[in-house]
């Protein structure tokens, strides 16, 4: 790939009002699977510190893909992904992932698959379960952590899952659609516990979705990606106040507008 | 099982059976079958005798070497074929072949390689076994839910961990159950390999008794291999009823 980053055109160093380095940044990455399907197309973007990014796009376009690239899981045939100023070259400490199927081991009690990341990095029984313990509260599963995944309804089995992506602490949360197997009441509901949640503990999150309100509800960037192999097609920032109550956000014009823009423009890639 | 109302108890069935045995017993009609009662008489001669002692300790040696062989063999093999496709794919017809042959036949060619002893038995054990427990360990690695893969190696799993933490667990159900499956086919190998042999171990006693026309003695040591079949079998039944609440869940 001979081409530059794109990166300039949508002005994403500096749009944040600070001059300090992304959480992540994206480069120019491509995703070649074997047999020549091309899943990306040389995209670019930048995951400010502390904020919401979200990435959108239609079905199948890549957002998944990239998402594992960047979280390490899954290699890039060429680009780079630069986290807190350094190369992702695999799996790192700082970035902790939420998947969509929410990975819960079946055998595992609740305690101990919010305590697992923990585990895998070597922390003591009573160190790893006392911080369990902490995220159990803060995702009101208290009671439920000698529960197997399989006694739990979709929302709590996420909310497990959730916990034990913020109890290894990572300044990074890395969020593969993870309201997509949880019914629509508790989606909303999710999505706000998930902005209180990140108000109270600093964190830098990309967050795919294939919903738009979703996107536009919880982000303050979002990234819209074309139909696959996805490029960047826009990197729009809502602006949104939230500090009002969520119900009125819902019913805000800033809201509702960003809503219908960014559905315009996807829906380009739908008719094509 | 319920009648007209009222509950009875499985047990009810045996009872009904040894009833069934006892009358045709004394009746005398066929001189192979003696009443059961004589039968379980014979168990209790047949138990501490020396004849009965000396097969035991030689089948158990016989079958604790051929099946811990195939436990090693077979589940190392299983995981590689169920990680590597090109393991898989490189063993796996072998190992279907070998599954579904009819390896009886092969046992006196044992025979004349390795000799009437515990060498033919154990090999004989291990035949039998080995490859269902191969097939099912590679299903269940096959089986593990990538996802669970990628949450481990997203927290920094070491393939070790991974493996240890994850894979092993995950598997655990079809592992057992190929387990459960290897110990029934390993103990009809050892019997079957005694009784070719007919010189050793309980084939040598099969053999002693029905020569002799010893039926009560006969009947007896069936039962008692009858009886540690059903054991062994429920005793790793018993651990993967254990796992199954989320054999299905993963």
């Amino acid at each position: 790939m001979t081409d530059t980053p794109r990166l300039s055109s949508h002005g994403a160093p500096g749009t944040t009002g600070f001059s300090q380095e992304p959480a992540i940044r994206v480069m120019n990455l491509t995703k070649e699977y074997p047999g020549g399907i091309r899943a990306l197309e040389g995209i670019s973007f930048d995951v400010p510190k502390g904020e919401l990014t979200s990435v959108i796009g239609p079905s199948g376009c890549g957002k998944t893909t990239s998402l594992k690239i960047i979280a390490g899981l899954v290699e890039a045939t060429s680009g780079e992904v630069v986290v807190n100023g350094t190369q992702v070259r695999g799996p790192g400490p700082e970035r902790a992932f939420v998947f969509q199927e929410f990975a819960l081991m079946p055998w595992a009690t609740v305690l101990r698959n919010v305590a697992f990341g923990l585990e895998l990095r070597g922390f003591g029984r009573k160190e790893r379960e006392s911080i369990a313990h902490e995220y159990i509260a803060k995702m009101n599963l208290t009671g439920f952590e000698d529960a197997y995944p399989h006694q739990l309804s979709g929302g709590m089995r996420q909310r497990v899952g959730l916990a034990r992506a913020m109890a290894v602490d990572a300044d990074i949360l890395l969020m593969d659609e993870p309201f997509a197997s949880v019914d629509e009441q508790i989606r909303r509901k999710f999505q706000e516990d998930l902005l209180r949640l990140l108000s109270e503990e600093k964190k830098s999150v990309l967050f795919v979705t294939h919903s738009i309100e979703e996107a536009v509800y919880v982000s303050d960037q979002i990234v819209i990606l074309t139909r696959g192999p996805a490029q960047v097609s826009n990197v729009v920032r809502p602006g949104i106040d939230r500090t009002g109550d969520p119900q009125n956000i819902r019913r805000s014009s800033a809201y509702l507008d960003c809503v219908e823009s960014i559905w315009v423009e996807l829906r380009n890639y739908l008719e094509e | 099982m319920t009648l007209r109302g009222f509950r009875i108890p499985m047990v009810f069935s045996l009872v009904v059976w040894c009833a069934i045995w006892e009358i045709i017993g004394r009746l005398n009609l066929i001189s192979l079958i003696p009443p059961f009662t004589d039968v379980v008489e014979a168990l209790f001669e047949v138990i501490p005798s020396t004849d009965f002692i000396d097969a035991t300790m030689i089948t158990f040696q016989a079958f604790a070497i051929g099946m811990g062989l195939a436990l090693v063999v077979g589940i190392s093999v299983g995981i590689l074929m169920g990680r590597i496709p090109a393991v898989g794919n490189l063993m796996g017809m072998w190992v279907n072949i070998f599954e579904s042959s009819p390896l009886t036949a092969i046992v006196p060619a044992l025979m004349a390689i390795l000799g009437f002893g515990l060498p033919t038995m154990i090999v004989t054990v291990f035949l039998f076994s080995v490859w269902v427990i191969a097939l099912d360990t590679q299903v269940g690695v096959e089986r593990v839910n990538p996802s669970l893969i990628e949450m481990g190696r997203s927290f920094g799993a070491s393939n070790r961990a991974l493996f240890s933490k994850i894979v092993f667990f995950a598997a655990l159900p079809e592992l057992l159950a190929g387990i459960r499956l290897g110990l029934i086919r390993g103990l009809k190998g050892v019997i079957i390999g005694q009784l070719l042999i007919a010189v050793i171990g309980m084939g040598y006693l099969f053999e002693l008794y029905s020569r002799n026309f010893l039926m009560p003695e006969f009947w007896a040591l069936l039962i008692i291999l009858f009886g540690f079949a059903y054991i062994a079998s429920e005793a790793v039944a018993y651990f993967e009823r254990k796992v199954a609440f989320y054999a299905t869940s993963r």
